[in-house]
């Protein structure tokens, strides 16, 4: 529904895009007090899916999307006053789920000496480990994006950061919920049985509108930054529920139903930053009324500064994921991080074109599942970036999440240009 | 057990004033080429803080050009190294993204890279000093603000150079990481400004020469070239960086280099 309304506001926007721009130009010139800039993003996205889908619905091969994020920027007051919009609307020609539009930012940020003042629609990023974000809880994962779960929503906030010599706190009001994104049907990369978008229910009585809150530390020592919060609020990972769906006459429609819990939840991030390497830790302890459990995330990074006497660099990680609540069966609530193994290896060419190439592996400890990614990118020009992702994914076992997504192993090649 | 520990600290004061104070067992070379820098480095003291927008040409052989527009913010340290925000706008793609760094005279210098796509800080490693910076031929050590402490030195000869009186002094990267085993700088006797570099790699060939023209002098004291010119010999590419808009004392403070500024930076 929502996503609906944001549909149309956004046609709208987008068609006003190029008008704005031109706008903008007389803008920095006429005011004197306030600066103006338009910049963003189209870029282009081809799937290719090896193998037909698991489910019968699913597409069957190509998946082709178009998106766009243009991002306008005003500041007066020598840069302490600002103001950032930026609208996101992807077009996808198969799965209607993923056409969706969403509002990344808008907010009003007045910086002071000591103090940062920030309201209205914003992002905001917690953690220093790569496989897996855990200790990132503000923003809701926009996972109909991309399954790496580094696509967030939009999140309606009012955020005062302080400054003081022992570090940097920030206080969180986030009224306002919003609820995850997931593949339709038509989908792929999605769970055996779809989640239903209309079927949601919250823990607290306010629902959407509880309002949530959030302080966090954070603060360079050294070699280490650390960070520290506590999040209470609404759960960000739903609890999916199978339900008949009463709506469909025929009884095997099935839907998954969501259910947003009230959660406390702690968490730390640890980087020791010494000489070559990069070591991290992120844990979290969240306490709902389903459940309570601690998890983390750690590992390092190694650089290898120009190899074979190059310009290359060369970049190994490694990671670990636990969870308390170990081996789930698909359907149950826990992580499908709960004994993992994470090795990857990034290569940066350094030359003109910030050319890039990533590998990674993932390997389930407990049972027999993997997933395999490479990420190839490059710039061409001054405005365009070309990237091609490879990703398979494999398990033997029903009971896994990746058990579903095995069919799902694809190839995708996107260009973007960037103004 | 105390005086054992108090004739320990002595013992460590005295070396450290040793390699504080190196004047000791230097030559006469050694010696003029230190004071060289120092003096230098000394004749630069009190610009508190800048700004300038800073365009770099790369250039490869066939060339080709490739643009990055960069925006620096820099705080002068007193007893340590400066501070100093990179915020890039070219190429696009990039946009947005800031790089914060408290430089040190001889321990690491603290990094983090601001990535505006996850909004996300990172602390970064700072010990590449030898790789590209955005693919061109400087190296990000080339970049770096010149300490005293970062060499030791060898004065070599008093030489003209485009007409100019100049002193030719080697210098010898202390920092292993350094992709250097020397360099050779001129600096002209009147003024003390850098005019030239030539880099030699690791393995001691000539590896790139930086030119600096267009000296313009700001608050009747610093002097800062409008351009520079880095050449590789050894893949004939080269960059150029065109510097404009520079402003000293804008009134930036510690308040302006941290995680926070970083996140806004423009």
């Amino acid at each position: 529904m929502l996503i609906n309304k944001f549909k149309y506001k956004f046609t709208t926007l987008v068609l006003c895009l190029s008008s704005l721009s031109m706008q903008a130009f007389s803008a920095s010139e006429t005011a004197n007090d306030i600066e103006f800039e338009v910049s963003g993003n189209v870029a282009l996205e081809q799937r290719y899916f090896f193998k037909e889908g698991l489910y019968i619905q699913q597409l069957s091969h190509y998946q082709a999307s178009v998106s766009v994020e243009p991002e306008l920027y005003w500041q007066w007051n020598d840069g302490n006053d600002s103001v950032i919009f930026t609208p996101f609307y992807r077009f996808d020609g198969q799965d209607d789920r993923r056409s969706h539009g969403d509002i990344r930012e808008l907010a009003y940020i007045h910086a002071s000496d000591d103090w940062e003042l920030r309201v209205g629609i914003r992002k905001e990023f917690w953690g220093v480990t790569e496989f897996q974000h855990l200790v990132d809880v503000i923003n809701q994962t926009d996972s109909v994006e991309d399954f790496d779960g580094e696509d967030k929503l939009g999140q309606q906030m009012i955020n005062l950061s302080l400054v003081k010599e022992w570090g940097i706190v920030d206080l969180f009001l986030l009224p306002g919920f919003r609820e995850r994104t997931f593949a339709g049907s038509d989908g792929r990369l999605r769970a055996p049985i779809v989640v239903d978008e209309n079927n949601v229910s919250y823990e607290s009585s306010a629902g959407q509108q509880h309002l949530d809150f959030a302080v966090r530390w954070a603060h360079s020592l050294g070699d280490f930054d650390l960070g520290a919060y506590w999040f209470h609020g609404t759960n960000r990972d739903p609890y999916l529920t199978t339900s008949a769906d009463s709506t469909e006459e025929r009884l095997t429609s099935y839907s998954l139903m969501q259910h947003y819990s009230q959660m406390d939840q702690l968490g730390i991030d640890v980087q020791a930053t010494l000489g070559d390497w990069l070591w991290k830790f992120e844990s979290i302890y969240r306490d709902t009324s389903v459940e309570d459990f601690w998890a983390t995330q750690a590992g390092f990074e190694y650089s290898f500064i120009g190899v074979f006497d190059s310009n290359l660099d060369l970049g190994l990680l490694m990671e670990h994921s636990w969870d308390s609540r170990g081996e789930v069966e698909l359907g149950e609530q826990g992580s499908l991080f709960q004994n993992d193994l994470f090795l990857g290896a990034r290569l940066a060419l350094n030359d003109m074109q910030s050319s890039e190439f990533l590998m990674g592996i993932s390997s389930d400890l407990d049972h027999n599942a993997f997933s395999f990614l490479i990420e190839a990118s490059s710039r061409f020009g001054d405005n365009f970036t070309v990237s091609f992702d490879l990703r398979l994914l494999q398990s033997n076992e029903q009971s896994d999440l990746l058990y579903s997504l095995s069919r799902d192993d694809h190839a995708q090649l996107s260009v973007a240009y960037y103004f | 057990m105390f005086t054992k520990k108090i004739l320990i600290s002595v013992v460590s004061a005295l070396s450290l004033t040793l390699v504080g104070n190196v004047s000791l067992a230097l030559t006469l070379a050694e010696q003029k080429g230190l004071d060289i820098s120092v003096e230098a480095k000394k004749r630069d003291i009190g610009w508190q803080d800048s700004t300038a927008d800073m365009l770099m040409l790369l250039r490869n052989q066939q060339g080709q050009e490739s643009i990055r527009e960069i925006k620096m913010k820099s705080l002068e340290i007193h007893n340590d190294g400066d501070k100093s925000l990179t915020i890039f706008n070219k190429p696009r793609d990039v946009k947005g993204t800031a790089f914060l760094s408290f430089s040190h005279p001889v321990e690491a210098d603290e990094q983090w890279l601001f990535l505006p796509a996850l909004k996300r800080v990172k602390r970064i490693s700072s010990r590449n000093k030898s790789g590209p910076f955005m693919g061109s031929e400087f190296a990000f050590e080339d970049l770096s603000s010149f300490e005293v402490e970062k060499y030791s030195y060898k004065f070599l000869a008093e030489e003209k150079l485009n007409n100019i009186n100049m002193f030719k002094v080697e210098q010898y990267p202390v920092d292993e990481n350094s992709g250097y085993t020397r360099r050779v700088v001129w600096l002209d006797t009147k003024e003390y400004r850098v005019h030239k570099i030539d880099f030699y790699d690791r393995k001691n060939s000539l590896l790139k020469t930086l030119s600096f023209t267009d000296y313009k002098q700001y608050l009747a004291k610093h002097w800062r070239a409008d351009k520079q010119e880095m050449i590789n010999h050894q893949n004939g590419k080269s960059t150029e960086l065109q510097w404009s808009n520079y402003t000293f004392k804008t009134g930036l403070s510690d308040k302006d280099f941290n995680r926070n500024s970083l996140k806004r930076a423009r």
